[in-house]
């Protein structure tokens, strides 16, 4: 076969690929993988439902309101999320995606944007099935009326777990208890989560006197977004870059 | 200038000793074979001289840049061949390609080329998964030239090819690329005659390092002993 050969190298010192091309070409990667394999939103919504089934059945009565509804539905939707966090970092870590990020003349924070807003859109897919399901299995009315209201806490919450969760898989995907050890660090800082989106949107979801939603927990998530926001992107700068990037040199 | 001029490099795992006081030059375009017996610190040396690995003493210099501390300069201007493919399975090889041609700035043209240079372009749609090692092996080898390195860090890049596979990747990570290369082999004759220096390593101490023209390959095969 003839085919002729690319030129010789030049020699020349590489241009640094900007970090917005960077995190283009990661997420639209991220997302063929998930496309094809699709292991995770679709095992991610499968546990939603079937947890709202089990509540449905399990709890033996028409309908749930108020702090229960809420709790119900952010326990279920942050134990849905741990599937996702765990599955964050496998395809790189085993098929060697770190390596070939790290020879690649980009900015090391692009992995990091690229995966939080991977598993950001992972969870908005997961609500877009979760939220209706949990209305249709577990609210006596409907959804409707609350539902913009509830769409600021499912954001907060949504930006608070794609944080802590790209850390955590991050950190969990180099250890062989990787299951294991994704859950036992997320779930401690997934708390603070749960209990702020709860106390914000339970108000929304008490069928007798649905009320305003609480700002006050609304600021809580996001100041604790905020917090662990700048938390990850130090620590995981430090994590990823193995100590050599060109923060170090600065 | 050297491409590379390594003093005293050591690297542990733990307690135990991977590389211990090796010491090397080589200048651009000259090709540096490495022999060794299995955990011998071949496959240390190329993740150390990738910038993938710290190492834990001497001092190191690829392409002019210090590493560690100027790693982030080398990257992009070396193409790494190891023994993972660094692919992603449910991608196709073009899809693959685009990726990693994305993160260095390479244009979309030179992946079709690359393509027809492995002879993978009729399957170029296929899942990485579905084809033979072999192809496998050659989508990996256009994805460590894709950016055009300056040194290429090869480690036994013929495995899994047959013998007209060889010849098809000659000019892409052959001594005629033009590259300065460093090759890990456990082929005593073909590393050879690639080689314009050998390194031979054992217990990741320097066990031989010669002008490739004074050793011979009994020299070679006395590593493995």
């Amino acid at each position: 076969m003839s085919v002729q050969a690319p030129p010789a190298p030049t020699g020349t010192p590489k241009r640094e690929v900007g970090t917005r091309r960077a995190v283009a070409a990661l997420l639209r990667k991220e997302l063929l993988v998930e496309l094809r394999t699709l292991e995770s939103v679709p095992a991610m919504s499968l546990f939603a439902v079937t947890t709202f089934v089990v509540f449905h059945f399990a709890l033996n009565r028409g309908s749930v309101e108020g702090d229960l509804a809420a709790g119900i539905l952010w326990v279920t939707l942050l134990f849905a999320a741990i599937l996702g966090v765990n599955r964050l970092f496998v395809a790189d870590a085993e098929q060697g995606g770190f390596d070939a990020f790290l020879l690649a003349p980009v900015d090391r924070s692009a992995l990091l944007i690229a995966k939080l807003v991977t598993l950001l859109a992972y969870l908005v897919v997961l609500e877009l099935v979760a939220v209706p399901a949990f209305s249709l299995l577990l609210l006596g009315s409907s959804l409707g009326a609350a539902l913009p209201d509830l769409l600021a806490p499912l954001a907060l919450a949504d930006v608070g777990v794609a944080v802590i969760g790209t850390l955590v898989a991050a950190l969990a995907v180099r250890t062989r208890a990787r299951d294991l050890l994704g859950p036992l660090l997320a779930l401690p800082l997934f708390v603070p989560i749960v209990i702020g989106a709860a106390r914000a949107s339970a108000p929304l979801l008490a069928s007798a006197h649905p009320s305003g939603i609480a700002a006050r927990w609304l600021l809580t998530l996001g100041l604790y977004d905020l917090v662990f926001g700048l938390i990850v992107y130090a620590l995981f700068q430090r994590y990823i870059v193995l100590g050599a990037s060109r923060a170090a040199v600065r | 200038m050297a491409v590379l001029q390594v003093e005293g490099l050591a690297r542990r795992y733990g307690e135990r000793t991977a590389l211990a006081g090796v010491s090397l030059e080589l200048e651009p375009g000259r090709t540096l074979v490495v022999f060794g017996p299995n955990g011998a610190g071949k496959t240390t040396l190329l993740r150390v001289l990738a910038s993938l690995l710290r190492p834990h003493a001497g001092n190191i210099r690829v392409l002019g840049c210090e590493l560690p501390k100027e790693s982030w300069a080398v990257r992009g201007r070396v193409g790494l061949l190891g023994h993972d493919p660094l692919l992603y399975r449910e991608l196709s090889a073009e899809e693959n390609l685009r990726f990693h041609a994305r993160l260095h700035g390479v244009g979309e043209q030179r992946v079709r080329r690359l393509l027809e240079a492995v002879a993978i372009d009729r399957r170029a749609d296929e899942p990485l998964r579905t084809l033979s090692r072999g192809m496998v092996q050659r989508v990996a080898i256009a994805r460590a030239v894709l950016h055009d390195p300056e040194l290429l860090l090869l480690d036994e890049p013929y495995a899994n090819l047959d013998p007209a596979a060889v010849e098809l990747v000659a000019p892409l990570i052959g001594a005629e690329s033009g590259r300065t290369r460093v090759i890990c082999s456990h082929d005593p004759s073909g590393g050879l005659a690639d080689a314009d220096l050998v390194l031979g390593l054992r217990a990741g101490r320097t066990a031989l390092l010669e002008a490739a023209a004074d050793v011979a390959a009994d020299d070679v095969t006395e590593l493995y002993r």
